[in-house]
């Protein structure tokens, strides 16, 4: 049955001759562990493209939507987390073994006649893969992607003649927005992978009509690609995966904070294989820049272009091809030392947050138990209750109270109902503000009630002021709210007020993209806001009791 | 030339060979099935919505009314309008419809000669308190839940009815 329907494949397609052809193609008898990079690399590629595939499916191709998608991708879909980190690791795995598959054409001397084109190609490929990760970089949006591709796209800019043309390309002439966001977007997922695939062809192409290369002196009779050398690959693929795999699971894919463009502390660096790059660059100043950034480049690539026509005698073995092994060492060498010095140089980032910060009990409560704190004033409730040294004792003490929620809002609004005889009056306030009272009436402890009745009035009159907006549909304090925008713990170290008052004003003319609708409050309430997210502690109290 | 002296190492290449792949086939696509199917770990809690007053409300003449909700999109949180067909059944009893045919979500309106409602696409009709009279209509009419707070509905999210109809 299943022969069968072969044969009608192979009759009508010709199939299982072509994957035959592949399969049984002859190899060199010296063919080995060290060819296997090559495919361990087109493996990377389609590993890529799937997961690319797959993000996609959730991702929203603008800044800010960009970010807040993609924190969807990785907080609230399950396995998303997992896919982004495939697909970032990936990247810098498919560079390691891309400059492996590279080093071992030239310690074998694989790139020498008739293979000059393959090599060719193959350098082509090389900075495909560099244009990946480039482009790539810019997409996640946050901070670190924003001021990569400033810092990259500024770099193009100072080509000579070209500068102002490639900016515009780049849809960067004012500066990284939502045009250059576009053309990097466009470029990753349309232009990149058709070209790529249509080159890998082509390298793949030579690299059978060729054959693979023999190592020298090797006359032994060919052997068969499949099954032996196919293994050798697959074990080779297997062990790089489970490589990926582990750092996926294991280490999380970066996200930082939404792109930032007034965000003046943030120090940008490029991703780690670009590092060199980025050191080679401190060596030159003023006019001599391009030096490092094009002409040292432009030069190394120009080199290993020429390397098949230059290196043309007997091919050697590959332990006596000391010239290539001492390139290869020397190159190692120079790229480790860069990249070392460029990650020592790097400052750590936020060292002030280890100082720290004294928190008073009132800093912690939600948003909503500080708005009800603002009840419990307005509504004069210390006429009648105690609340560390104010207030008169009429009433019962509300640190000793036992009730629920339901109980006390049922309470505010007809106590006699509830408790008769008692001589409180009932709250005249809508469910919502009795609920914020009800949630800060059983805050109340003994041990905090002095430093609740402390709480400045202007951040009380704030947190009310956010109740009532309903900012916690969007975002958290104190772990509490809706994580849609970011969260406001610590907005006073990463903010001035002056930033915060204008977002409220035009959220969009800070934070191009963000989603937030501007707030036009009068001075006296948009100082009191400010003065409560100022107000907030830097992080959130550790497990908030539920 | 496949070594004919070594049957068993080439059995063990071949077998190893699938056997890989299967696994990273397996561990790409797993997870990649598991991400677009599952739905998201939402942590937005369901909100009720203070729609309208029903003290107008008449007995057996319902209401189309529109409201304003938020609700989480993907990644968004958005502010949308929404409409609800709220009908007093009883004296004590005020339901509220979601406003869409349970065929094939056509938007029906209430009849008023035949006390019914009508949906315009395959007249499948309901009565007032939600129940298939007639057409295609698979289940009765899906209900907001609802709860009254005096006067005041206040609407939470559409619950599916499960009866057959």
């Amino acid at each position: 049955m299943l022969r069968k329907l072969i044969d009608w494949l192979e009759h009508r397609t010709g199939i299982e001759t072509t994957i035959k052809n592949f399969l049984y193609e002859e190899i060199p008898a010296s063919a080995g562990w060290h060819q296997v990079l090559g495919s361990v690399a087109l493996f990377f590629f389609l590993c890529q493209a799937f997961t690319g595939v797959m993000l996609s499916f959730n991702y929203a191709p603008t800044p800010g939507d960009a970010h807040n998608s993609l924190r969807y991708i990785m907080t609230e879909l399950t396995g998303g987390r997992l896919i982004r980190g495939l697909h970032h690791w990936g990247a810098s795995m498919m560079i390691i073994v891309v400059a492996l598959h590279m080093v071992q054409v030239l310690l074998w001397g694989a790139y020498r006649k008739p293979r000059e084109a393959t090599w060719l190609v193959g350098l082509v490929l090389l900075q495909l893969v560099l244009a990946f990760g480039l482009t790539g970089y810019l997409l996640p949006w946050d901070n670190r992607a924003y001021w990569g591709t400033v810092v990259t796209t500024q770099i193009a800019s100072k080509a000579p003649v070209l500068g102002q043309y490639m900016l515009r390309l780049m849809g960067a002439e004012n500066g990284v927005g939502v045009v250059t966001f576009a053309r990097f977007y466009a470029l990753h997922v349309m232009l990149l992978p058709l070209v790529t695939v249509g080159i890998i062809g082509i390298h793949v192409f030579l690299v059978r009509k060729h054959g693979v290369a023999p190592s020298a002196g090797d006359t032994a009779p060919k052997k068969k690609f499949y099954p032996g050398q196919v293994f050798k690959d697959t074990i080779a693929i297997f062990a790089a995966f489970v490589i990926l795999f582990t750092l996926a699971v294991t280490v999380q894919a970066p996200l930082g904070r939404l792109a930032d463009p007034t965000d003046l502390s943030y120090i940008p660096r490029p991703e780690w294989y670009f590092l060199f790059l980025f050191e080679t660059l401190k060596f030159f100043e003023g006019p001599l820049e391009i030096i490092g950034s094009m002409v040292l480049p432009g030069l190394a690539l120009t080199a290993l272009a020429l390397l098949p026509f230059v290196d043309r005698g007997e091919l050697r073995k590959v332990t006596r091809r000391t010239t290539a092994i001492a390139a290869v060492a020397l190159g190692a060498i120079g790229w480790t030392s860069l990249t070392v010095a460029a990650i020592v140089t790097t400052p750590k980032e936020a060292a002030g947050q280890d100082e720290a910060e004294q928190i008073a009990d009132w800093q912690i409560l939600s948003a909503e138990e500080l708005a009800g704190l603002g009840y419990f004033r307005k509504e004069n409730c210390l006429a009648c209750h105690t609340l560390g040294d104010k207030g008169k004792a009429i009433g019962p003490d509300l640190t000793a109270s036992k009730r629920t929620a339901a109980w006390h809002i049922s309470h505010f609004k007809r106590p006699q109902e509830v408790v008769p005889g008692s001589a409180m009056p009932p709250v005249s306030l809508a469910d919502p503000q009795l609920n914020a009272l009800a949630a800060f009436v059983l805050k109340l402890k003994p041990n905090n009630a002095q430093s609740l009745v402390d709480a400045p009035q202007d951040v009380v009159d704030g947190a009310v002021i956010y109740q009532r907006q309903s900012c916690g549909a969007c975002h958290q304090v104190n772990g509490r709210g809706i994580k849609v925008g970011p969260p406001l713990n610590g907005v006073k170290d990463r903010r001035t007020r002056a930033w915060i008052i204008q977002h409220f004003r035009d959220p969009q003319k800070l934070s191009p993209g963000s989603t937030m609708p501007p707030y036009r409050f009068n001075d006296r309430d948009m100082e009191r806001i400010t003065n409560y997210l100022l107000a907030l502690p830097d992080r959130e109290p550790a497990a908030a009791e539920e | 030339m496949c070594e004919p002296a070594q049957p068993t190492r080439r059995r063990f290449h071949i077998t190893s060979i699938y056997g890989l792949w299967t696994i990273i086939s397996g561990a790409l696509g797993l997870p990649a099935v598991i991400y677009l199917l599952l739905p998201p770990r939402t942590r937005h809690r369901d909100e009720w919505v203070e729609v309208t007053d029903i003290s107008s409300l008449s007995l057996n003449q319902p209401e189309e009314i529109t409201f304003r909700r938020t609700r989480k999109d993907g990644w968004k949180m958005i502010s949308e309008k929404a409409a609800a067909w709220v009908a007093r059944i009883s004296e004590q009893e005020v339901v509220a419809y979601a406003p869409q045919c349970t065929h094939l979500g056509c938007a029906y309106h209430w009849d008023e000669k035949q006390k019914n409602f009508l949906c315009p696409c395959h007249t499948s009709t309901f009565g007032i308190d939600g129940k298939v009279l007639d057409g295609p209509a698979p289940r009765p009419l899906d209900r907001y839940q609802s709860k009254l707070e005096g006067t005041k509905l206040l609407l939470g999210p559409v619950v599916q009815s499960d009866e057959e109809g």
